[in-house]
């Protein structure tokens, strides 16, 4: 599982490597448009993925325990936050898709081309996040099942820890996503 | 001896608590809130330096205490260590060649 992480590390590394150059090259550009972005609901996100790290990180306390119940009810807060993330993050797009921001829009393709960039490389790498996220959604639902069932309990929980890392992982991504495109302007 | 023997197999399945779990929520929670509080003030250049510090800090707990890294072994540590490093190196290495083009 750690082999495929460092993988997911090169892929956004790689990506923010992209975002660094960039920024070098265009910084009036990217702090304009950084502006756009809400600062609010960018918060609301952070929080709502940690504390789905949280309950995640708490499930494997909990089926170690052998408190299968209340392990199944952490990692279904966990996929619930990552549902409340997902909608969150579709009103956000819905809304600078109503503004014409979208990628090869006339209205983003008028703008400098230091913002189309910035914009082109939000649609990205925040794309690319929320398909993490609904990857990890389907994972968690699989060890949820796991669970109920009892193919993962306190002596066999490595599935249940495979799910939790990959999550985590999400998590940090965003950790840094989150000041790179909402904070820096 | 024995005691270090047991302390091995501890780690081996370490169970930590949920206060723990807690306690790190409410650290990453403050640093959230810290970073965008600094994000109104005008720091210049300290901006993205102390925005990644955060980040960093944040990813660190993270790693080590939901993601158990603190409680794996030494070789395992080391592998995400070089992983990061490496990315780093990349970093770098891409923006030498780009001021100097």
């Amino acid at each position: 599982m750690w082999l495929f992480l460092f993988t997911e590390l090169i892929l956004f590394g790689g990506l923010f490597i992209v975002y660094a150059v960039y920024r070098f090259s265009h910084p009036d550009a990217f702090h304009l448009a950084a502006g756009e972005l809400d600062t609010f609901v960018g918060t609301i996100n952070t929080i709502i993925l940690l504390t789905s790290s949280l309950t995640v990180a708490m499930s494997i306390t909990a089926i170690q325990e052998g408190r299968k119940g209340f392990a199944l009810t952490l990692v279904g807060i966990t996929i619930v936050l990552a549902l409340a993330f997902l909608v969150n993050k579709y009103f956000e797009w819905g809304h600078k898709f109503e503004v014409g921001i979208y990628p090869g829009s006339a209205e983003l393709l008028a703008q400098p081309q230091g913002v189309i960039l910035y914009f082109g490389l939000y649609f990205v790498m925040t794309g690319l996040h929320a398909l993490h996220v609904v990857i990890g959604m389907v994972v968690l639902l699989y060890a949820f099942e796991g669970i109920r069932r009892g193919r993962i309990n306190a002596s066999s929980y490595v599935r249940l820890e495979s799910g939790a890392l990959y999550w985590h992982l999400v998590d940090i991504i965003w950790i840094f996503l989150f000041p790179l495109f909402y904070l820096l302007h | 001896m024995d005691d270090h023997k047991h302390s091995d197999q501890a780690n081996a399945t370490h169970v930590v608590s949920y206060r723990h779990y807690a306690l790190i929520w409410f650290g990453l929670l403050a640093l959230t809130a810290l970073t965008v509080s600094l994000a109104g003030i005008e720091l210049g250049r300290w901006v993205i330096i102390t925005a990644l510090a955060i980040a960093c800090i944040k990813s660190y707990l993270v790693l080590s205490i939901f993601m158990h890294l603190r409680y794996e072994d030494r070789v395992f540590r080391l592998f995400g260590t070089v992983a990061i490093v490496t990315l780093l190196i990349f970093l770098v290495m891409t923006f030498f060649d780009y001021a100097f083009h």
